[in-house]
């Protein structure tokens, strides 16, 4: 590739706002009892190189599990336990039992910080310029474009190296799952989508969209012949990938159902915090977290989100296409994301992936939906005093995304993936021309409301009888413009005629 | 809508590329900043809550206010500013005072006298014409030179981490460079008889302004073969440009003619009472002079030639001697650096005088001047060497010639910029910083000039290679040995000799293909 040094120029750019995102605050920093997600981490470190694999997660004398005990799957405690290897190495104060508690320096940031770029610099970035260079369809000029959006996608970067988490390890994996699937090493592909599983689980968000994709790779290959063979390998590569990941707790039965309960802990309730989803929203005029019965809560939720994910799932086994399989990501993880048991708000990056990789094909309504999921954690990020490295890194990805892809030139009905759909409305109402004009409204209209309110979220002190006035509203409009995403999204899987034969009506 | 799209449209690369790099500047606020800050707060509140008749008298704080009078009232205006945001740091007594309200302000100081900066770039990218290339728009001379200045590594670390304001400096500096490109020299005189007064370190390139300005604008006319026709000599030209001069220069230091106080501002402009080098060498002639030096007396005291109780105990580049003997060669003095800067910059400003070349020759001399002067100059700080850096961008573009001495200055100059940074977070941002810009500027050179022969001989390649192994070893293998504690000076010794080497020969060949140019006519286009 003749263009070679203008991609590693983006690359380094990438990392140059990755690292100077991390020198801000971290979550809990300074906040004695409980700290956050940052001792967390640094807590499992503790944790893994310290006790036996046995006591991981189980609550004992030395592992009590109300302070931030280990609920991650297994890998995440083996990075942990690598990482722990490298601490011990620089300053073994840094991870002594019970000692090291809440344990706090320049140092143990930069080294915590350090694992993160690493882990990113081998495992997500790479991904990503592979995948943006696998795209034969646009320009040489556009990948590159594409890769710089991608990598300066706020949301990730300031969960990461702000609030501290390894979101680039999962979403990594996750991605490297989509780039074999979508190119037909279907084996790697299902390998590393296992790891990103076993890596967090809310990684099953995603599982659904590979499980119908390779399904339906497996029916159009004919179930009598080649495709029935394929079925077997992914099978086995699947139940070898996690035994291998799950083998110290397998020996066990408790072992297992132990880390079960600790990855899906269904007695947290509907939601936490303050998240856009469709419940949490939904609260502010009922509560249903008090209203309604714990397990009546899990039915509603699975029902809505098995009901909203159904018709873009069936398409995708059906006519299963690497663009439709895409989409379908997006589609599911929103569908999960809105109306599932049990969401974080930080789980919007679990959607922004998927947009992310669809950012040439409709590059208007993917920058919109990026900045709005970033604007939906801005709660969070206040509580890290990560105001300015979120203004700041928002604009540059906007400027990014505006300057690469031209995206208010890109706003036709053509262009926003929408022709069949218009044309099938059409049928009915001849006068239907005005969506493309619509959305542009809605999208200045989603604009100030988001400028508006990190405005009135920074600048006014709540009323007293709400003190928690701004975040509510912020979820709230987040959820609105998720909610038309997520409907935009099933209209262009549902039309998407250029694989189907012909364009069908579901919901 | 519509000015959404006007400023975002795929047209605007040069906006795009300003305001990324400005939201790059914003996202170092939180780094490590050096003394100059407290310096330049100390400035604010000098200027602020003192009279005049004290500015350059005040010494509560031993940072002093060192810059000619412009740039203080440019402290005063600030600080009017600045009491919005904290007032507490007005207060001279306030030492060391850094809120983070404190911080903030005086970080997107910096950033927003940038702008002028940035409209200095653009003035320079319409008035220079670059080398015709492809259609593409990475490939274009324009984007490539705007790059190369927007996003320059040293402006970037020095004054977005660092701290300095050389930004809006260089600005001014570029934009009367422009001016002269677009033959608009009075605008451009005045322009850099105001930069005079707001930092005197640009006196070193004064004298290709004044031979350029005289003989190119006040003689209106040549003799066919290039030579100066006398009786073209306009007065008027001469005189309205002296009136510049002098009004600009009235205006800076009348006020303190007024008060009897000139020689106490001098005092504090020229302090001769630092050392030859600063405490970390800049990487110039001197650094090569007294590591040397060092070489001979290490040697002496090996063979038993020296005596070892004559031999200074104080090493150069401990940082803590300001004045230093040197133990074999002779001991250079004040005058002798000067007398060798003017050595040097003669044969350019002769250059000028007897070939002129029209606005390029100029900007040849310039950037002779003030290499010359880094080169030769007393107590030499590293950062100067964007003095050269920035105006060579703007040959760079031009010819591979030009381009290749440009990437040589600029690689090694930014990696003795360095040691500026010494913290441990810091470390990624300049490696990266670094990485990124000289990727992108040979890269983008090399596109550009592709048809010609190699930018760089195997030898070039070969130093130019050297950098990265000098960098590992300095900051990842040396702080792991023994000699740490014995000679912790060897990291900033290497790295300053080795830069010494790249910088002079830089310095060597632009002087060669100076004085070998084709004498006008032929090259004379503009």
């Amino acid at each position: 590739m003749e263009k070679w040094y203008l991609m590693t120029a983006v690359v380094l750019i990438g990392l140059t706002v990755r690292w100077t995102v991390s020198l801000n605050s971290y979550s809990g920093a300074g906040k004695p009892p409980m700290f956050g997600d940052y001792e967390a981490q640094r807590h499992w470190q503790e944790i893994t190189f310290n006790l036996p694999i046995k006591q991981w997660y189980f609550n004992s004398s030395d592992n009590n599990l109300q302070y931030w005990g280990l609920d991650y799957p297994p890998l995440t405690a083996y990075h942990s336990l690598l990482c722990a290897y490298v601490a011990e190495f620089i300053n073994p104060d840094w991870i002594a039992l019970h000692t090291s508690r809440g344990y706090e320096s320049q140092a143990h940031k930069l080294f915590m910080r350090t694992t993160v770029l690493i882990a990113d610099l081998l495992i997500y970035i790479p991904a990503v310029v592979l995948y943006c260079c696998c795209l034969k369809e646009i320009s040489i000029k556009k990948r590159i474009a594409k890769v710089l959006c991608i990598l300066l996608y706020p949301g990730l970067i300031l969960i990461d190296y702000g609030h501290f988490q390894y979101n680039s390890v999962s979403l990594g994996f996750a991605l490297w799952g989509v780039l074999g699937v979508c190119y037909d090493w279907d084996l790697l592909g299902s390998l590393a989508f296992c790891l990103a599983i076993n890596y967090k689980q809310m990684e099953l968000y995603h599982s659904l969209p590979f499980f119908c994709f390779l399904l339906g790779k497996c029916f159009k290959k004919g179930l009598k012949g080649k495709g029935f063979v394929l079925l077997i390998k992914l099978a086995c590569t699947v139940v070898a990938a996690f035994l291998l990941c799950w083998m110290p707790f397998f020996t066990e039965r408790e072992q297992t159902l132990q880390v079960l309960r600790r990855l899906f802990p269904v007695d947290r309730g509907l939601f936490e915090d303050k998240v856009a989803n469709v419940w949490c929203s939904f609260s502010v005029f009922l509560k249903i977290k008090d209203i309604l019965p714990h397990h009546i809560q899990i039915i509603i939720s699975f029902c809505f989100t098995f009901l909203s994910l159904l018709p873009a799932c069936i398409k995708l086994t059906l006519h299963p296409s690497p663009k439709g399989f895409k989409f379908t990501l997006v589609s599911c993880a929103l569908s999960f994301f809105l109306f599932s048991f049990q969401v974080h708000e930080k789980s919007i990056l679990l959607v922004s992936l998927p947009v992310c990789l669809v950012l040439s094909e409709i590059p208007f309504m993917s920058t919109w939906f990026l900045l709005v999921s970033t604007f939906s954690m801005l709660p969070l990020l206040l509580k890290d005093e990560l105001l300015m490295p979120s203004v700041v890194t928002m604009m540059a990805f906007f400027i990014a995304c505006a300057t690469s892809f031209s995206i208010f030139e890109k706003t036709s009905e053509e262009e926003l993936q929408l022709k069949s759909f218009s044309i099938s409305v059409r049928k009915y109402f001849p006068c239907f021309t005005f969506l493309p004009r619509i959305i542009l409204h809605l999208f200045l209209f989603s604009v100030i409301t988001m400028v508006l309110l990190t405005l009135m979220t920074v600048t006014l002190d709540p009323p007293q009888r709400l003190p928690d006035l701004f975040s509510v509203l912020v979820c709230f409009v987040s959820c609105l413009n998720f909610l038309f995403f997520w409907v935009y999204f099933n209209i262009i899987i549902m039309w998407d005629s250029k694989n189907g034969r012909n364009p069908k009506k579901i919901n | 809508m519509a000015a959404l799209r006007v400023a975002t449209g795929a047209g605007n690369w040069f906006s795009a590329l300003a305001l990324g790099v400005t939201l790059l500047k914003c996202l170092l606020i939180p780094t490590y900043h050096s003394t100059d800050f407290e310096v330049h707060r100390n400035w604010l509140a000098i200027t602020h809550s003192l009279p005049i008749s004290q500015w350059y008298y005040e010494a509560t704080s031993e940072w002093t206010l060192d810059y000619p009078p412009f740039f203080a009232w440019f402290e005063y205006a600030l600080s009017h500013v600045a009491k919005y945001f904290d007032q507490e740091m007005l207060n001279v007594h306030n030492l060391n005072y850094s809120s983070s309200r404190t911080l903030l302000f005086q970080r997107f100081s910096v950033i927003f006298t940038d702008a002028l900066f940035v409209y200095a770039v653009y003035e320079c990218c319409k008035c220079i014409e670059g080398k015709k290339a492809g259609k593409e728009l990475t490939e274009k001379p324009k984007f490539i030179l705007s790059v190369l200045l927007l996003w320059n590594f040293g402006l970037l670390i020095v004054d977005h981490i660092h701290f300095q304001y050389n930004g809006f400096l260089s600005g001014l500096m570029l934009l009367s460079i422009a001016r002269l490109f677009q033959k608009r020299h009075m605008e451009g005189a005045f322009l850099f008889a105001v930069l005079l007064h707001f930092k005197h370190i640009y006196l070193y390139v004064a004298p290709a302004y004044g031979i350029y300005l005289l003989r190119s604008y006040c003689f209106t006319a040549n003799k066919p073969d290039g030579s100066i026709r006398w009786n073209s000599f306009s007065f008027v030209r001469l005189i309205s440009l002296g009136l510049i001069v002098f009004l600009v220069s009235a205006l800076s230091l009348g006020p303190f003619l007024a008060l009897n106080q000139l020689p106490q501002v001098f005092s504090r402009l020229f302090p001769f009472k630092r050392g030859l080098c600063h405490a970390y060498w800049a990487p110039n002639f001197w650094a090569l002079y007294s590591a040397l030096d060092k070489v001979l007396s290490v040697i002496g005291l090996e063979l038993k030639l020296l005596d070892p109780n004559k031999v200074p105990k104080a090493s150069m580049t401990s940082g803590l001697v300001q004045q230093f003997q040197h133990t074999v060669l002779p001991s250079v003095t004040p005058l002798a650096t000067l007398i060798c800067t003017l050595i040097a910059i003669l044969p350019s400003i002769f250059c000028l005088w007897f070939k002129p070349q029209g606005p390029r020759g100029f900007l040849r001399c310039l950037i002779l001047c003030a290499l010359s002067s880094f080169m030769f100059g007393w107590h030499v700080h590293e950062k100067a060497i964007l003095l050269a850096v920035l105006p060579m961008s703007l040959l760079s573009v031009g010819k591979a010639g030009d381009a290749s001495i440009f990437l040589i200055l600029t690689t090694t100059g930014h990696y003795s910029l360095f040691p500026l940074l010494f913290t441990a977070p810091e470390l990624p941002i300049k490696i990266l910083l670094m990485l990124l810009f000289t990727i992108y500027s040979i890269s983008s050179l090399k596109t550009l000039f592709r048809k010609e022969k190699p930018l760089f001989n195997w030898m070039e390649t070969f130093y130019l290679l050297g950098l990265g192994p000098l960098e590992v070893f300095c900051e990842f293998v040396f702080p792991f040995t023994s000699w740490k504690l014995k000679y912790p000076f060897i990291p900033l010794l290497l790295t300053s000799v080795y830069c010494a080497v790249g910088i002079t020969y830089a310095w060597f060949r632009l002087y060669v293909s100076v004085l070998s140019d084709p004498p006008v006519g032929k090259t004379k286009k503009q």
